[in-house]
């Protein structure tokens, strides 16, 4: 009995560290939390709360959609985040840690698939950017692997 | 793989009322040929792709100008390509050149991908990356491509192409990246808001017009009545793979 | 039961043993230096490219494959036909099988373009795809001859060691099936296009398995000090002859069914006449050294002795089924597709013209690392499990007599 007490309390004790260890080496260290740059519009397609929770299977239900038949529908598209959220000093979601998407995924330390295929800004507005960060200065794979160590 | 969609097309009276007014207006001021083409196939955006259309092309050499490339640097710019021609580089389309052995008589011609009824690309894909979307698109969907390049192994008509290197650049409408196999898609971001390929357009732009796209299952359709009324090939014609795109001329 | 001075491996030249495993450590190390290269730079640092899609990694990676399903034919002779003499090297037959497999399938999957994805590999099927069977099959191969080798080594097992070794042997025949079958099944290429594909690497996989087992029989022998009884050397000697004739006779039919059948001969022309180094491999590689030489070796005067002889002719089949999958692999992608039958075609996509193939070092770190790989883990396997084989020599008199 003594014994299984002993491994409970080991168990106990593994199972605290680990939620000590859960959060990326950011969120840990106590830095603030992330401060992202209002979207276009009065309001997101959902709620936020929803949004933080579900973006990524709303994203996920829709590219199937999309590119498996075709239904094109903008309310969860990728294309619409990015028409929104593009920051202001970039003209992009990825480009720069502060940027909207790297901004929370860099604090979280959740690395991004998205950017190495998609375009991380709106159409047609790339090439008049003014004194906005040139496109590919910043490799958004490369910020979103380096979880911003090395700024 | 992937549930059916619920079809709610009914259900948003706000988008019938306009679908309605706007088909008045548009229909009293715009030339009613113009309108044919929209008309007939126009989906909305909610509604999935239906097997009661087979998008193809029919494509006439001998409209096809000998050096004229419009159709390629078309592709190139609405789809992001490099426009290089190494041999790691991509290409969705390409002008080919042919020239009879017995006869001499030669020909120019763009060659993209078939798509074809029964793909051999797609049968071969491990992982149904590789797929044909029920009106006859054949594409890769690069979100479960592992990049094993054995689509391209398949593919009579060498119509694939690896992304070799980092892509930057890349247009919102047509996400590529490293590491997986691409393909034409026929534009199927164009002709699911009812624009033809880019590719058929230039060719129309610069009074080519050799290049003709279209529903293969409507009887009514300018592609369906060419078909009808001359005689075209399938390329690799052997393998019974009933391709989308056909050739006249040859 | 250690009689023998050295018959436990644990306990003889232990520097020898970690010699060994560093120098296939480097290797493989080499191997995962290739692979975080190219998966941040690209295969844009590689030979491949859009006309020959599968290099280099590939030859290596189908080899080992193949060789491995050939391999475990020494257990199936011994449990499935009730032979003494192959069932004491059965455990060492089933050990080679796994650790050439996992080299192979290593090298396959290090090459893909997304190798993270290996997850949607192995979620997604599609059930058409020849490529994907062959994936549940290499698994499967895992799974079933694991469990034969613990038939084979667990005496409270040791009962149904025949059962699990014939399906053992069965699973073996359909995966050689599916992997001769991904290149059987390209119907749009003249190379490949062809049923011969299936039996052709089945009956190849019988000679490169046996040439790959006798080479690490031996080398093991002379680890231990042992010497191989001349009965068992004359046996398997000759049993590789068969599988080398065997094999030539399976690739003339396919060659002829190219000319005969399939009307591909311009291919024929390009592989036997004109192919430059393609050609060249045929004939010197795959015919010559992987053929014809080691024959003259195994049916030599003398090789019935002669452990060296057996083991060069061994070597020789193993280069030469390297020449067979570069030729097949490579040389099957370099002959150009002919879209328009009877006409010249140029294009900027390089239509109409041979392809050239110039590997680079990752191609070759990559491949090597496959053979690194399966080196280190039958090293690692050899001296922690007791696979050298135990022969019953009263029993093998007694099955002569």
């Amino acid at each position: 009995m003594a014994r299984l007490a002993h491994w409970l309390r080991l168990a106990v004790l593994l199972g605290v560290t680990a939620m000590f260890a859960f959060p990326s080496q950011e969120a840990a260290a106590g830095v603030n939390l992330p401060k992202l740059e209002r979207g276009k519009g009065d309001a997101c397609v959902e709620d936020t709360e929803t949004m933080r929770r579900h973006h990524m299977n709303m994203l996920k239900h829709q590219r199937d959609k999309t590119m498996r038949q075709g239904i094109r529908t903008t309310k969860h598209s990728l294309k619409g985040c990015v028409e929104c959220h593009a920051g202001s000093h970039t003209g992009s979601v990825a480009s720069a840690r502060e940027d909207f998407c790297m901004a929370c995924h860099v604090y979280a330390g959740v690395k991004l698939d998205c950017w190495n295929c998609h375009a991380t800004r709106p159409a047609d507005k790339a090439p008049t950017r003014v004194g906005a960060t040139p496109r590919g200065e910043t490799s958004p794979i490369l910020a979103s692997t380096l979880n911003g160590a090395s700024q | 793989m992937s549930e059916p969609v619920k079809q709610d097309v009914h259900t948003d009276p706000q988008r019938r009322e306009f679908l309605k007014t706007g088909a008045l207006v548009t229909g009293a001021a715009v030339a009613p040929g113009a309108l044919l083409y929209g008309v007939a196939h126009s989906r909305p955006p909610e509604q999935p792709a239906s097997a009661d259309v087979r998008w193809g092309m029919l494509i006439d050499t001998s409209k096809c100008g000998d050096g004229c490339s419009d159709c390629v640097t078309a592709c190139n710019e609405e789809n992001g390509l490099s426009g290089k021609t190494g041999p790691q580089d991509v290409q969705y389309i390409r002008k080919l050149d042919i020239k009879d052995l017995r006869t001499g008589r030669v020909h120019s011609l763009p060659m993209l991908c078939q798509h074809c009824e029964h793909p051999p690309c797609v049968d071969v894909c491990p992982t149904g990356a590789s797929m044909r979307r029920a009106d006859g698109i054949v594409r890769v969907d690069q979100h479960i491509c592992i990049g094993c390049r054995y689509c391209m192994m398949a593919c009579p008509y060498k119509a694939r192409s690896f992304q070799h290197e980092p892509v930057t650049n890349q247009k919102p409408d047509v996400p590529r990246g490293m590491g997986c196999v691409e393909s034409c898609t026929l534009c199927a971001h164009r002709v699911d808001r009812d624009q033809e390929p880019a590719c058929v357009e230039a060719c129309n732009a610069n009074g080519h017009r050799a290049m003709l796209f279209g529903d293969l299952k409507d009887p009514d359709s300018d592609l369906a009545r060419a078909l009808k009324a001359q005689p075209s090939i399938e390329v690799r014609a052997d393998l019974g793979l009933n391709t989308g795109v056909r050739y006249q001329g040859i | 039961m250690a009689i023998e001075s050295c018959f436990d491996q644990q306990r003889c030249k232990p520097g020898l043993f970690w010699a060994l495993l560093g120098l296939g450590g480097l290797v493989v190390l080499g191997m995962l230096y290739a692979f975080f290269t190219l998966e941040h730079h690209g295969h844009v640092l590689t030979g491949m490219d859009n006309q020959i899609v599968w290099g280099l990694p590939h030859v290596f990676a189908v080899f080992l494959i193949v060789a491995a399903s050939g391999v475990l034919n020494v257990a199936s002779i011994g449990s499935v036909f009730g032979k003494k003499v192959y069932k004491a090297r059965a455990p060492l037959s089933g050990m080679l099988a796994l650790a050439m497999l996992a080299g192979g399938l290593a090298v396959l999957v290090l090459d893909l373009g997304r190798p993270d994805r290996l997850i949607v590999a192995m979620t997604y099927y599609n059930f058409k795809s020849i490529f994907a069977w062959n994936m549940i099959f290499y698994n499967g191969f895992f799974a079933i001859v694991g469990l034969y080798l613990l038939t084979l080594m667990d005496r409270k097992l040791q009962g149904y060691s025949r059962a699990v070794g014939l399906v053992a042997f069965l699973w073996r025949l359909a995966l050689t099936t599916a992997t001769g079958s991904i290149f059987g099944f390209l119907v749009a290429r003249a190379g490949y296009n062809s049923a011969m594909m299936a039996p052709m690497f089945i009956i190849m996989s019988f000679a490169y398995g046996l040439a790959v087992f006798l080479v690490v029989q031996s080398a093991m022998y002379k680890w231990n000090g042992l010497k191989l009884d001349e009965a068992i050397l004359a046996r398997m000697k000759n049993l590789l002859g068969v599988f080398i004739a065997a094999s030539l006779y399976f690739t003339v039919v396919f060659h002829l069914t190219n000319l005969y059948f399939a009307k591909a001969w311009e291919f024929e022309r390009f592989i036997l006449l004109e192919g430059g180094s393609y050609t060249v491999l045929f004939w010197g590689g795959q015919i010559v050294i992987g053929g014809l030489l080691p024959l003259a070796l195994l049916y030599s005067p003398g090789a019935r002795q002669s452990v060296g002889t057996v083991m060069a002719a061994a070597l020789l089949v193993i280069i030469g089924g390297l020449a067979q999958m570069y030729v097949t692999i490579v040389g099957g992608q370099a002959f150009p597709l002919d879209l328009f039958p009877g006409h010249a075609e140029s294009s900027s996509f390089y239509d109409g013209v041979v392809h050239g193939y110039s590997p680079t070092v990752y191609e070759f770190l990559l491949g090597f690392g496959g053979i690194g790989i399966a080196f280190v883990l039958t090293v690692a396997a050899v001296r922690a499990f007791r696979f050298l084989p135990q022969d019953d020599f009263k029993a093998l008199e007694a099955e002569k007599a």
